[in-house]
């Protein structure tokens, strides 16, 4: 049924929009430009920071325009003389409660903040006074949390609620006292929370942002005594370009690459290698279950914050998860055994960096049951944020640098190992590999555009030889759970089920650089980053990961065949149910 | 989906269960289960609220913005004499604020604690509506009018012995 149509005059023009739409929605339409702080199309409508407010004709008092539903024959102002006086005292008072280090802050100049009291021309800030008690929580491995530069948005609370279903943080206390905090103030570290990050990249200002590891890999690279070694996750090339002025979706493998090279790192490693091996692995594992009654549906266990989400969540299901490890461990142990061997470099004497879009890597490489000979095997995680600040301290603009090729023997990935860097890409990728080992016929078409898009839940029935089967791709861990009801409920039809925890997959990870919600009402990021990786699939020269030489050369020379003894030893792993909110007296 | 699957210790009483049970599914619930449990302890105790979350599809962080948003939840247990002091413009006007101080002072606890016999407990709270009396404060249901910091003792003593 068609929807009712509303006409209404906004700044002199005409415009019919449909009903239940909301005045900003009505503006945007016709490129009228409302400065938005809180508002979060889908996720975060609260007007809770009136920097929205218009003036309509008739009503009491200004309304928030990002809530405001729109009537027949409204009048709306939106750019009057008083608006503007009345957003600058409405900045004014917010930068009254504000940590206002801007020049030493990592938001400075990426900050919604900053930008809205430049463009109101914030010139003075006539109230100070108290300020709201301030909180630092450092004690998680992934997230900072410093509540004084908190504008009480709520954008974190409702990414962390409703898009990811994790629910850590919501806003405590009342009034002049409230703040976004942890249940019985705790740590976020003892929360539900599973490092995710999409607090981070949604947080208008820096009250959010990674935990920095950047002095770390400094030190290292400045050590002439040290072996390091790099490996750069599949999405980071889609996404790092953005840093340097390239266009959103720019493929800038090779500059990145340089830039790399350029800091001095020793070696540069390809993680999508890892993930041709991971391909390998849970391939074969998925068959091995298939076959032999084994624990169905078999869930992908790449993605670092699903995997504490299931532990947190699902300790019911850990079963369900494949063992295999993820393509970050999975090359941090071919740095550390395979290549230290075959280079003959002492493993102690590797500082293995992993460049990663994600900041939940950062609790996955401190994971105890990971460590080999006693040793961690991925030193530091660095996400594509962390590295843009490095690269530009040292005064490298990869956007001006010649392409470079990575190092081999790790450096060779497939079509499939690329993709993995976006939801549905694992899934393709185990299609591609797993229909030509259970046939033993190639496929015709290896490209399944039933598991791409954007869906939070995509499923599709297959064929394995005469087996016909469901699989699923969940994306966004709100997602994700209702696939994970299913299975303890006992009525889910899938077999193998691809999970990534953030809503779009790595491309979209909390360790991604940061887009205002400007740009991401105005152009699809996802869309963007995403095509860019598809289109390194294409122009791959192996589109299947078990057709990448150097993988087969790893089976040969180190591994032994998928799944054998050897190859469980060092690239599979366990799960173990995590618990949450342990006070310190009682444990 | 369990929000407090990887919560420990949150056996609870009979009646807990029973309260859980009632709002169950019912939209906004966890605020009338609050209440309940408010009435039953005196405040929310910790195991309950996770008993809560893991029944009532509500997160910890949700459940504990809700209880530190409303003065009329508690987090801690009050004592057997809930000195309630009121802070309303008219008794702070007239003096509450040292009357709370000599209270804090002479009993050795802050606003929401409790002293380490479980005899006493302070609130600061909004206006009582008892004005005409101003400085007021209530020990449980007995209401003391004119309150001035020299009485504080005096009070103290009459519950203290009881």
């Amino acid at each position: 049924m068609e929807k009712k149509m509303i006409n209404l005059t906004i700044d002199s023009r005409k415009i019919a929009v449909e009903e239940g739409s909301t005045i900003l929605d009505a503006a945007r339409k016709i490129n009228i430009d409302i400065p938005t702080l809180c508002f979060l199309k889908e996720i975060n409508e609260v007007g809770a920071c009136r920097m929205c407010i218009v003036e309509v004709e008739g009503a009491r008092g200004y309304v928030a325009s990002c809530v405001y539903p729109v009537t027949e024959g409204m009048v709306v102002k939106t750019n009057t003389y008083d608006l503007i006086e009345t957003k600058r005292t409405i900045l004014q008072l917010l930068l009254s409660n504000h940590e206002k280090n801007c020049l030493t802050c990592v938001r400075s100049t990426n900050c919604e903040l900053q930008n809205l009291a430049k463009k109101f021309n914030v010139d003075s800030l006539p109230y100070e006074g108290a300020m709201t008690e301030k909180v630092l929580d450092t004690d998680s491995a992934c997230i900072s949390r410093n509540t004084a530069k908190c504008v009480l948005c709520k954008r974190c609370v409702n990414v962390c609620r409703k898009v990811q279903g994790v629910s850590a943080i919501d806003t405590v206390n009342r009034g002049f006292k409230s703040k976004i905090g942890v249940a019985f103030n705790m740590s976020i570290s003892k929360s539900t929370c599973v490092g995710c990050g999409q607090c981070i990249v949604h947080c208008p200002v820096a009250a959010l942002q990674e935990k920095d590891y950047t002095r770390e890999v400094k030190r290292a690279l400045s050590d002439p005594n040290v072996h390091v070694v790099i490996q750069t996750a599949p999405s980071v090339r889609a996404s790092i370009g953005e840093e340097f002025g390239m266009e959103i979706g720019t493929l800038a493998t090779g500059k990145m690459v340089a830039g790399l090279r350029k800091l001095g790192f020793d070696k540069i490693f390809d993680t999508d290698l890892a993930a041709d091996v991971t391909i390998m692995e849970e391939g074969t594992e998925f068959l091995e279950r298939l076959n032999n009654g084994g624990k169905l549906p078999m869930i992908t266990s790449c993605s670092s914050g699903w995997i504490t989400f299931a532990e947190k969540f699902y300790p019911n299901l850990l079963e369900n998860l494949s063992t295999t490890k993820s393509p970050m461990e999975i090359m941090a142990v071919l740095i550390k055994k395979y290549y230290a061997e075959k280079m003959g470099i002492d493993p102690k004497n590797i500082f293995s960096v992993a460049l990663m879009p994600c900041s939940a890597k950062k609790a996955e490489a401190i994971r105890p049951e990971l460590k080999m000979d006693g040793m961690q095997l991925v030193d530091q995680v660095i996400t594509t944020r962390e590295m843009a600040r490095l690269l530009k301290e040292a005064n490298i603009d990869i956007a001006t640098l010649e392409d470079d090729e990575f190092d081999s023997p790790l450096g060779e990935a497939t079509g499939a190992g690329h993709i993995f860097g976006t939801t549905g890409g694992v899934m393709e990728a185990a299609l591609r590999t797993i229909s030509e080992l259970a046939t033993n016929k190639p496929l015709e078409n290896i490209e399944f555009n039933v598991v791409r898009g954007v869906e939070g839940i995509k499923e599709a029935k297959i064929n394995l030889g005469d087996k016909e089967l469901w699989i699923a791709v969940a994306q966004g861990l709100k997602n994700v759970s209702k696939v994970m009801d299913e299975i303890e409920d006992g009525t889910s039809k899938y077999s193998f089920i691809e999970v990534m925890t953030c809503p779009g997959g790595c491309i979209m990870g909390g360790g991604q650089p940061i887009k205002t919600s400007y740009e991401r009402a105005k152009v699809d990021v996802r869309g963007l980053r995403a095509k860019a990786l598809y289109k390194a699939d294409k122009d791959a020269k192996y589109r299947s990961s078990h057709k990448n030489p150097e993988v087969q050369k790893i089976y040969e020379e180190f591994l032994g065949a998928p799944n054998s003894h050897r190859a469980h030893e060092l690239m599979h792993t366990k799960y173990h149910k995590q618990d949450v909110y342990v006070s310190d007296n009682k444990k | 989906m369990d929000h407090c699957k990887g919560c420990s210790g949150s056996k609870v009483d009979k009646e807990i269960e029973k309260i859980t049970k009632k709002y169950k599914g019912v939209d906004g619930g966890i605020i009338s289960a609050l209440h309940e449990v408010q009435d039953l302890y005196g405040y929310i105790p910790e195991s309950v609220q996770k008993y809560l979350s893991s029944n009532l599809d509500i997160s910890m962080s949700e459940i504990y913005g809700i209880i530190t948003f409303y003065s009329r939840f508690s987090l801690m247990p009050k004592g057997k004499y809930n000195v309630q002091v009121c802070m309303g413009t008219a008794c702070y006007v007239k003096g509450a604020e040292a009357v709370l101080k000599e209270f804090k002072e002479k009993l050795k606890i802050n606003e929401g604690e409790v002293t380490s016999d479980g005899k006493f407990s302070i609130e600061a709270v909004r206006c009582i509506g008892a004005c005409g009396l101003a400085p007021a404060i209530v020990v449980n249901s007995d209401v003391y009018g004119k309150v001035a910091p020299d009485k504080v003792d005096e009070i103290i003593s009459k519950y203290a012995n009881e």
